[in-house]
């Protein structure tokens, strides 16, 4: 059994006087033990929401989420309020973007870690903190026992993501959410944070959801990759599978918008036309459609479902044929 | 002032070494000792709450004593007298005494209406903040209602409700007025604390949600509160002052206190002996100004968009 089921999560956002906004549409996927899922897409694909919607974070008020996501077959949907709080920090960890502003800043390092210990494991302070110490350190903080009195203003950005880590991972909790750890950071501290990322997935058989935009971290990390669009899944596979060959319009699109080495030097970025529409319209056909270089008349008239593809899933009528893939980018 | 001028030119590099690795606090305190504004406002404060803690020592003479004796008719005119360095007042009693020994009223009512109305204000605003919802509607429409009442009309409605006035009438009226000033700033300070990234993530690892009030979103909120504070120590004492200049203070004749002699000099003596007004008046306003520069200064301090 995966460690974590997501099936046909669906989230509306309802605000008065104004049309439901649906921000994740039937969204599936499973996560086992030790793996590591990525969730690609850009903003407003829904990738946050989703979640959010898995630590069951989002506001009551004006959200509707519907759907299953069962954590080793319990459904945390179902549960109440206060069996959903013991479990957050305890079952399932979640690493935020900023790390700056995921910590509080009012309070020292130690404090913010002995927290969590205290609240899901019955630590004394005392105990706790030591504990601390030795999570700081297992994350790569140096002089750890110091750090512990510090506030987040005075620790390093790449630190602070390493604290953030650590008090995610305090109560080693058998899943680790990251919404996008690396984006606030610069690129040799983000190959520092992925590269301990993956060391703890190893290490401890933790599963990982990443929530990324970028296709670098997917492509250092990932075993599986959903690629989202307008709410949907519209591709999965394996991660070399998808790189070598993607076979969704919207992932080749992406794939060709990065830049990569062996590219001749006046050879132009392919950008995707257009940006992602505000409401986004499944019912009317394919949400890619008005984007997309390969839309035949299908597309605008009915939208597909997701279908297995080369071992993966696949949301489209008129995909990537391999001949263009293989001309397109990967890396 | 030279030196002033120098420090502010001190390399960048040699700023920003010194601010590397200080606490949000003693970075407040630096960057107000380099502001010329804070040093007045805290020379003030500082010089009127010594006086106010020393008063009984540093009174020249008994506030009290009616050193004139004979003298004292109803036709007296009270003024500079030889022997008295700001003259005596009707009673002929050491004007320089009174106003030396009324710092400590002032100073006493002030602090006391702005702590009543701080702690008021922060349980209703915090209350507000925390549970949000209905309870926040029902509150905020509460203090709507105290907020749409101009202050000094609701000071003194509250004042004349009291069968006896005293000093404490004055404190109730006056920390009743604080109230909907913390509470609306309290609540939000909270609703931002609410919706920002270290309260999600303390959510997400299933902190308990006192925990998260107190420990995440109070400590979080109170800059601006504690800045309001100091701020509202100043119109409190405008307020008191004002309240017993239209006779609603204190009642007592021997209690010396800065409104009512300023009541007093202005309907009585105005035209005669202007000084007598003057006096207290001028020591209200000095006060006053020194909390309000305090204040406005401890806020510019406390801004984080005004780092260097």
């Amino acid at each position: 059994m995966a460690l974590l089921e997501v099936r046909d999560l669906k989230v509306v956002f309802q605000r008065r006087g104004e049309r439901p906004f649906t921000a994740v549409d039937g969204v599936s996927f499973s996560v086992e033990p030790g793996q590591t899922v990525g969730l690609v897409g850009e903003s407003g694909c829904g990738k946050s929401v989703t979640s959010l919607a898995i630590m069951r974070l989002l506001a009551k008020r004006g959200n509707t989420v519907t759907g299953s996501v069962s954590y080793e077959g319990t459904d945390l949907l179902g549960l109440s309020d206060k069996e959903m709080q013991d479990r957050r920090g305890r079952d399932l960890g979640m690493v935020f973007q900023d790390p700056l502003s995921s910590l509080n800043p009012v309070i020292p390092i130690g404090l913010q870690i002995a927290e969590v210990l205290e609240r899901h494991r019955d630590m004394s302070r005392k105990k706790a903190m030591i504990e601390a110490a030795e999570l700081l350190d297992k994350v790569g903080i140096p002089d750890p026992t110091r750090r512990l009195s510090e506030y987040p203003h005075q620790l390093s950005g790449g630190m602070r993501q390493r604290a953030l880590i650590a008090i995610a991972l305090a109560c080693r909790p058998r899943l680790l959410i990251a919404d996008e750890p690396t984006t606030a950071l610069d690129v040799t501290i983000q190959a520092q944070i992925l590269a301990l990322l993956r060391e703890l997935v190893q290490d401890t058989g933790t599963a990982l959801v990443m929530i990324t935009h970028d296709l670098g971290v997917v492509a250092g990390l990932c075993d599986e990759v959903n690629v989202l669009y307008g709410g949907r899944i519209v591709e999965r596979a394996q991660r070399h599978a998808l790189f070598a060959q993607p076979r969704h319009p919207y992932t080749h699109g992406l794939l060709s918008s990065i830049p990569r080495l062996d590219a001749g030097r006046g050879e132009k970025l392919v950008p995707i036309k257009g940006s992602v529409a505000d409401n986004i319209p499944w019912d009317g056909g394919c949400a890619f459609a008005p984007r997309c270089p390969n839309a035949v008349a299908a597309c605008r008239e009915h939208s597909p479902d997701l279908v297995p593809d080369h071992g993966g899933l696949l949301r489209c009528h008129n995909p990537v044929q391999p001949a263009v893939a293989a001309g397109g980018g990967h890396r | 002032m030279n030196t002033l001028l120098n420090k502010r030119k001190e390399p960048i590099d040699k700023l920003a070494a010194a601010a590397a690795g200080r606490s949000l606090g003693a970075e407040a305190v630096r960057r107000m000792l380099r502001s010329p504004v804070a040093i007045t406002g805290a020379s003030i404060t500082l010089l009127f709450v010594l006086i106010a803690v020393f008063s009984p020592l540093l009174a020249p003479k008994d506030p009290n004593e009616q050193y004139l004796g004979s003298l004292v008719r109803p036709d007296f005119i009270p003024g500079s007298q030889p022997g008295f360095l700001f003259g005596a007042d009707d009673f002929g009693r050491d004007f320089l005494s009174r106003l030396i020994v009324g710092s400590q009223q002032t100073l006493l009512v002030g602090v006391l209406a702005t702590l009543i109305g701080l702690v008021i204000g922060m349980i209703i605003g915090g209350l507000a903040g925390a549970f949000g919802g209905w309870v926040d509607t029902v509150l905020m429409r509460l203090v709507d209602v105290m907020l749409s009442v101009p202050s000094l009309l609701l000071a003194i409605s509250i004042a004349a409700l009291f069968a006896k006035a005293s000093q404490w009438s004055v404190i109730i009226a006056v920390s009743i007025i604080c109230v909907p000033i913390f509470a609306r700033l309290l609540r939000g300070s909270m609703l931002v604390q609410r919706d920002s990234d270290h309260v999600l993530a303390a959510t997400s690892l299933g902190v308990k949600r006192t925990t998260i009030v107190f420990r995440h979103m109070l400590p979080n909120s109170l800059g601006p509160v504690i800045v309001q504070a100091t701020l509202t120590l100043a119109t409190s004492i405008l307020e008191a002052a004002a309240l017993s200049f239209l006779g609603l203070g204190d009642p007592d004749p021997s209690r010396a206190e800065w409104g009512l002699m300023l009541g007093k000099g202005a309907r009585q003596f105005l035209d005669i002996r202007p000084e007598l007004a003057y006096y207290p008046a001028i020591a209200i306003i000095v006060v006053a100004l020194g909390f309000t520069l305090l204040g406005e200064s401890l806020r510019e301090a406390l801004d984080p968009k005004n780092r260097r």
